[in-house]
């Protein structure tokens, strides 16, 4: 005679895992969502966040970017093409600078290497394209990303500049 | 101009294409937003938002949706039999539309009031199963064949217990028309008269019946994504799919309506005193739509061993119990006689 756990077999019969879940389902139904309203919402970003890069500038207009090459011998993705020569006043300034951002793998190398801070990943993660040529940037585009996301920017390095 | 519509072929044929056309398209534009209703509450277990882009809170997702799939391209697999391929999505979409022909959605408001109404809904979603096995097997190709196989197991197995709990339903009614059915379920009590408080359990049977009937989740073997991609629709795209997608929601939401009109009592007031009407009919289908989309959030998927225990060894054997208490009840008038509350006959 086997025995009967008549306990299980009355919630069985009574459907109890059901509502169980049902009254589960139901705590979550009312909760608030977990998710953000994308494109008009946005998730908080750290400082150290390693979006697109530029190039900045320092604040009398002159560009920060050497051409050292540190940052072109760093890159595991070998992403960045840098020529230099020096310019009529006798600085040594790149004449390209160019990041094929399909390569890129977005480690931070190119940041961390830079001696003068010129070359950095900025907060910018929307910037995807409609064609692959238009990834490849060159010197203008990094310098203009520079122009326009130097605030967040300076914010982002000055923040994080403790733990450096 | 009445005797136009009444007595001659020509107005007879128009008025009654013209009735079809009044149930049919309401009930597409009403399950456009079904859908988007039941993704809403999928969503909402899940802390999700939910299609929230398309029109005001999203509610034109679904229409959205409907012109994507028809801008697709129709892929047709090289060795399917294109003839049945085709012709899958269209049995699965016209027998659960044909079904609606004797749901009636207020006193009277039905497209053909025959005597064994109940029967033929039966019937007709008992065919459903086709479209399933031809797309399956049309396919030509291993997954769909076996998403088909499943299926065919699955509804022929389930739509033995429905076939039982309508029997116990006719018996209490002693009518197979559905206006009868929901006339008997009025009472001076209002909810409390209908047919969901004497035939409870019945209830519940149904209800998980026509989540396997359907193949809704935790029933959804045949298109089990996680084992079979998408089970007899793998191999579909564009417009195929869409008809295989909208007849199955009009499938489940025949289920609900027929819930609706055996256990709810259809467009009868649930207080006494209030209006009866068709707004009731659509209140009570939403509300049990509600509990097939809230199913579908929190089970997991049955075993398909699981699956047949279930149907062959509890439903059938306690359907067919329920059928021989109901028969007695109905015959001596136990329960102050609430198992007997037939319209006609007796």
């Amino acid at each position: 005679m086997t025995q009967i756990d008549y306990t299980r077999a009355v919630k069985y019969f009574l459907l109890q895992d059901v509502w169980q879940g049902f009254k589960l389902g139901m705590k979550y139904f009312f909760a608030p969502k977990a998710t953000l309203n994308y494109p008009h919402e946005k998730g908080p970003l750290s400082p150290r966040f390693r979006g697109e890069h530029a190039l900045r500038r320092y604040p009398n207009g002159e560009e920060r970017c050497i051409a050292c090459k540190l940052c072109e011998a760093v890159c595991p993705a070998q992403a960045i093409t840098i020529d230099a020569e020096p310019r009529e006043d006798g600085s040594r300034r790149t004449t390209r600078y160019d990041i094929d951002m399909t390569k890129c793998i977005y480690c931070g190398f190119c940041q961390e290497a830079c001696p003068v801070d010129a070359i950095v990943e900025g907060p910018n993660f929307e910037f995807s394209t409609e064609t692959r040529e238009e990834l490849f940037y060159d010197k203008d585009k990094l310098l203009s990303n520079g122009d326009r996301w130097e605030g967040e920017i300076a914010r982002n390095l000055e923040l994080d500049a403790p733990y450096r | 101009m009445a005797d136009f519509f009444f007595n001659t072929n020509l107005g007879m044929l128009l008025l009654i294409i013209g009735q079809i056309l009044l149930v049919v398209v309401p009930l597409l534009i009403a399950l456009a937003f079904l859908m988007y209703a039941d993704r809403k509450v999928w969503a909402a277990v899940q802390m999700r938002r939910g299609p929230n882009v398309v029109g005001a809170f999203g509610l034109l997702q679904s229409f959205a949706d409907f012109g994507k799939y028809i801008v697709k391209e129709i892929i047709v697999p090289a060795g399917a039999d294109k003839a049945v391929f085709f012709m899958a999505p269209m049995v699965t979409l016209v027998m659960s539309l044909i079904a609606w022909a004797v749901i009636p959605f207020n006193d009277g408001w039905v497209l053909s009031n025959i005597n064994v109404a109940i029967l033929y809904v039966f019937a007709v979603s008992s065919l459903e199963v086709y479209g399933v096995i031809m797309g399956g097997w049309a396919s030509n190709s291993k997954y769909p064949f076996l998403g088909s196989l499943r299926s065919a197991a699955q509804m022929i197995s389930y739509e033995v217990s429905i076939g039982l709990i309508i029997v116990g339903i006719i018996i209490s009614s002693g009518s197979m028309n559905f206006s009868a059915i929901v006339e008997a379920q009025s009472g001076s009590y209002g909810l409390f008269n209908w047919f969901w408080l004497p035939h409870f359990p019945m209830l519940i049977l149904f209800f998980i019946s026509a989540l396997a009937e359907t193949n809704r989740p935790p029933f959804d073997l045949p298109e089990a994504e996680s084992e079979l991609v998408a089970g007899f629709q793998v191999e579909y795209s564009s417009t195929p799919f869409l008809l295989f997608m909208i007849g199955e929601l009009v499938a489940v939401v025949l289920m609900c309506a027929l819930i609706t009109l055996m256990f709810f009592g259809g467009w009868l007031s649930p207080i006494p005193g209030l209006p009866d009407g068709i707004f009731w009919m659509i209140a009570k289908i939403g509300f049990v739509f509600f509990f097939f989309a809230m199913v579908k959030a929190i089970t997991p998927r049955y075993r398909y061993d699981q699956l047949m225990r279930l149907g062959w060894k509890v439903f059938l054997p306690f359907s067919l119990i329920w059928v021989v208490f109901v028969a007695f009840a109905a015959k001596f008038g136990w329960f102050w006689g609430i198992y007997a509350r037939w319209t006609v006959g007796g």
